[in-house]
């Protein structure tokens, strides 16, 4: 409930909110006029493509990044909307009954997790809810009118992949307007990441969903169970896919503490200086290939102090001496390229020393934003450390703003800042 | 390729000699029986996907890809449209000898006839307004004609050629393909509903929309190969840096992992557990960082402090890796490796079978590798003398049949102790001076391989 409560308090999940309400109101809306008599058509077509929506919402993923898909769901709800004929007979169908329809079979597949504590996040199951709404509307509403007597054309095939186009793109709208919210990020660069991390899996949906309906026109109920065979098969491999990414992750936060257990530094500087690391690199809009290169690179910023004969004094590379400070850094991206595949993150560590502005350097080089990043970060967490002291942080803000333009960059400073006043307003 | 035996070119021979005559006379008879440009659009989508499959891995993906338009012809094109479709094959683009290829395309050609005639046997039509689910029963049985003389043909003649055992083929590649050969066989029959004038009626576009989810899926799967082995590398890695702090343990997490893996395979594990063991064994020692160097490295006695500091590594490893959760039973391992069966180990005194199945094998390859190799007090030991003591505390300090397990393993396979070098390097970049070819020796696709 806290978690709830700590969102409606945040001006930023406006999106959140406007997602599920207008959800709600969808589903309440779609199930009273269904209700009504004569409201209802086509009973034993609608449970059929239930079943699959909610065995769909049941076998649910996560996909890279942490996003809920349910794709299975999604395909047979677009399918269902895309429906014009089933085993040779019209479907007429309208728009709000595959709302209706659509509610009740995510309530249904949902039902299980939830009974078995795991609750859904609410604003993936109201997005998709929405999605299915608009597109609906928009085909059962407008278009199929229209080309009611034509449906045999071939056209039809592009129709319907114009309309599931169509979904793709309100989907990707919808979750970016929730996720700028929540992460403070540009819309335009979220929207780029929701984009790059939907297209995969999301063609597979919509081709599945537009498959669905045409085959159903020849195969009736058995085009239903037929395309599972597929799209399971590809949320297999997506959900492995995901779930190696995340084992990487959490490995490498893991194994980034290897440092603390050894005494080079202070406990939990790695984990704190990365969650930091990747709020402003959010903020910046930085892409989500890079923010995982960000992430990985703060965690392992200080791997290079292994090499130290003598630790630090509590780690706080902000202490030592430039060159001392190179050195670590070009020891730790010497580590991480011996793995071979993450030169990217290498890079960054090995920038993390370089101050913003180098005087000397002829080619005027930039730092990438990555290593900018982690240089502020780690200076503020070296200074302010586990230390929850008002006084300590404003202090380790005010020496990072007075390194401003030479050592620090200025944009970084400022996010970090906001970030930091932020996380202390939420008490995070 | 090494030479092939006689039978084996004689097999090869008989096979091409059937199919050629074969082809020649669906030719013949059957021009008429199919639209020609039909056949040519689901030839373009065989090569085309068998092309792109080639170059990924040998799943049962990959194997499967071609096949669905290879059955989709059954009701589209008819049985001798289905015979010279997978003539086809031969314009496949990979990397296999022209022998391969030839013999590929005449064993194909072969399953596809075999797969026409059942087809036709029990009643399979073209696709109709109502052919639905009447038609299932001549495809799938067209289906399993098709894998089981695919199959056949392929498990003889790899016999006859390297001398693997018929079972063991028939065990391995063959059995593990049947579900890809259903899964995508039934893709081949919606295909033909969708791309069928008296179906659905897409034609071509049917191909493009069935075979995106597929194309899809491949591509999460490459990512996901991808990321694993970057995952293995970075774990490897990772735990090199963390062995820089005593060199005498160089490549040690490494060598503890490749012998607790075969341990495992030994003593006939699930294949999933030995993945997990692997990671266990390799990050067995990562809380030793907390044990500070100067008694790692000590060459005298150590006093009760310092011994306490040691006790604690297991502890302190479990601390580390609790958060993975994947590693979940390897965490057991991580955490009672030091573990003794008689109950004196640490850091639970845990006794007999109460000590973790994990646990066992990693203490085991664990007292075998820091036998075999160079320490700060003492030269490296034969892995003669390295067995002998095992053998000798088997049922005091390790698990018998996990000893036993480790010598037969030594003895399938070999055993190359890392030579270490006798004197401190100061310079923490040479540590990483290691060959890229050391990583091999526990990579278990390397050790599949050698067997």
């Amino acid at each position: 409930m806290t978690l709830v409560r700590r969102r409606f308090d945040d001006a930023g999940s406006m999106g959140y909110l406007v997602v599920v309400l207008s959800a709600g109101l969808l589903a309440v809306g779609a199930i009273v006029s269904v209700a009504a008599p004569g409201g209802f058509v086509d009973v034993r077509t609608a449970l059929a493509f239930a079943v699959f929506i909610a065995f769909g919402e049941f076998v649910r993923i996560t996909l890279p990044g942490g996003r809920d898909a349910a794709p299975l769901a999604t395909a047979g709800a677009l399918g269902y909307l895309l429906l014009t004929r089933f085993d040779g007979d019209s479907a007429d169908h309208g728009a709000l009954q595959v709302v209706a329809v659509t509610v009740i079979a995510m309530i249904a597949g949902v039902a299980p997790h939830a009974v078995a504590g795991r609750t859904p996040t609410l604003d993936s199951l109201a997005r998709r809810l929405l999605v299915i709404g608009i597109s609906a509307a928009v085909f059962r509403g407008s278009v199929l009118d229209e080309k009611v007597d034509a449906l045999r054309d071939a056209p039809l095939a592009l129709v319907l992949i114009a309309v599931v186009v169509l979904s793709l793109v309100v989907d990707a709208i919808l979750a970016a307007a929730v996720r700028a919210g929540e992460d403070r990020a540009p819309f335009s660069a979220v929207l780029r990441n929701e984009v790059r991390a939907q297209v995969g899996i999301g063609s597979a949906i919509g081709a599945t969903g537009a498959l669905i309906a045409l085959a159903a026109t020849i195969m009736g109920y058995w085009a239903l169970p037929v395309f599972v065979v597929p799209l399971l098969l590809t949320q297999f491999s997506f959900r492995r896919y995901a779930a190696i990414r995340e084992s990487s992750l959490q490995t490498i936060r893991a194994l980034s503490r290897v440092t603390e257990l050894g005494g080079y530094t202070e406990s939990g500087h790695s984990r704190r200086v990365s969650t930091l690391a990747v709020a402003v690199g959010r903020e910046l809009g930085m892409s989500d290939a890079d923010l995982r290169d960000l992430e990985y690179a703060a965690l392992m910023h200080d791997i290079g102090q292994l090499s130290l004969t003598e630790p630090i004094p509590g780690g706080a590379t902000v202490v030592a001496a430039p060159a001392e400070q190179r050195r670590i850094a070009q020891l730790g991206a010497d580590v991480i390229k011996q793995t071979g595949v993450l030169d990217g993150v290498a890079s960054i560590v090995e920038q993390q020393a370089e101050p913003y502005r180098r005087a000397h350097d002829v080619q005027r080089r930039d730092v990438p934003l990555a290593a900018r990043i982690i240089k502020a970060v780690n200076a503020y967490d070296d200074l302010v450390g586990d230390s929850f002291e008002v006084s300590r942080r404003l202090d380790a803000l005010e020496r990072l703003r007075l390194g401003m333009a030479y050592e620090y960059d200025p944009t970084v400073v400022e996010s970090l800042s906001q970030t930091v006043e932020r996380n202390v307003r939420l008490g995070v | 390729m090494p030479p092939l035996p006689a039978r084996a070119w004689a097999f090869i021979a008989l096979v091409i000699g059937v199919s050629v005559p074969l082809v020649v006379g669906a030719v013949i008879f059957g021009a008429s029986t199919f639209a020609w440009p039909d056949l040519v659009m689901l030839a373009l989508l065989y090569i085309v996907s068998d092309s792109i499959g080639a170059r990924g891995a040998r799943d049962s993906m990959t194997i499967a890809l071609g096949s669905i338009s290879a059955l989709a012809s059954l009701p589209l094109l008819g049985g001798y449209g289905t015979v010279i479709l997978a003539c086809s094959t031969i314009l496949v683009v990979d990397s296999e000898p022209w022998v391969k290829r030839v013999f590929n395309t005449a064993q194909l050609v072969l399953a596809a006839a075999g797969a026409s005639l059942v087809f036709a046997a029990f009643g399979g039509h073209p696709i109709g307004m109502h052919s639905f689910p009447a038609l299932l029963v001549p495809f799938v049985l067209a289906l399993a004609a098709h894998c089981v003389v695919n199959g056949l043909l392929v498990a003889v003649v790899v016999n006859l050629a390297n001398g693997v055992p018929f079972r063991t083929i028939v065990q391995g590649t063959m059995i593990r393909s049947v579900p890809g050969y259903v899964g995508y066989g039934l893709f081949g029959l919606l295909l033909a509903v969708l791309w069928d004038d008296d179906g659905a009626g897409l034609g071509w576009t049917a191909a493009l929309l069935l075979l995106l989810p597929l194309f899809v899926a491949r591509w999460a799967y490459a990512q996901y190969v991808e990321e694993q082995q970057a995952y293995d590398r970075t774990v490897r890695t990772l735990m090199a840096a963390v062995e820089t702090k005593d060199v005498y343990t160089r490549g040690h997490s490494e060598r503890v992992s490749a012998a607790s893996v075969l341990v495992a395979r030994e003593i006939g594990m699930r294949e999933d557990r030995v993945s997990s063991l692997r990671y266990a064994g390799m990050l067995h020692d990562v809380g030793k960082l907390g044990v500070p160097t100067r008694v790692l490295q000590k060459t005298g006695r150590l006093t009760d402090d310092e011994f306490a500091a040691i006790q604690r590594h297991p502890m302190q490893g479990l601390e580390m890796v609790r958060e993975i959760e994947f590693l979940d039973e390897a965490r057991a391992g991580i955490m009672h490796h030091h573990e003794r069966l008689d109950g004196l180990g640490y850091p639970m005194g845990l006794r007999g079978d109460a000590i973790p199945e994990f646990a066992r094998v990693i203490a085991v390859a664990d007292a075998f590798d820091s036998m075999t190799t160079t320490r700060s007090y003492r030269g490296a030991r034969s892995l003669e003398e390295a067995v002998a003591e095992l053998r000798r505390c088997a049922g005091s300090q390790f698990d018998p049949p996990m000893v036993e397990a480790l010598v037969g393993a030594l003895e399938e396979h070999g055993w190359e102790p890392e030579t270490t070098p006798l004197f401190i390097v100061p310079d923490p970049e040479l540590v990483f001076d290691q060959d890229g070819s050391s990583f091999d020796h526990d990579d278990p696709h390397y050790l599949q391989g050698s067997r």
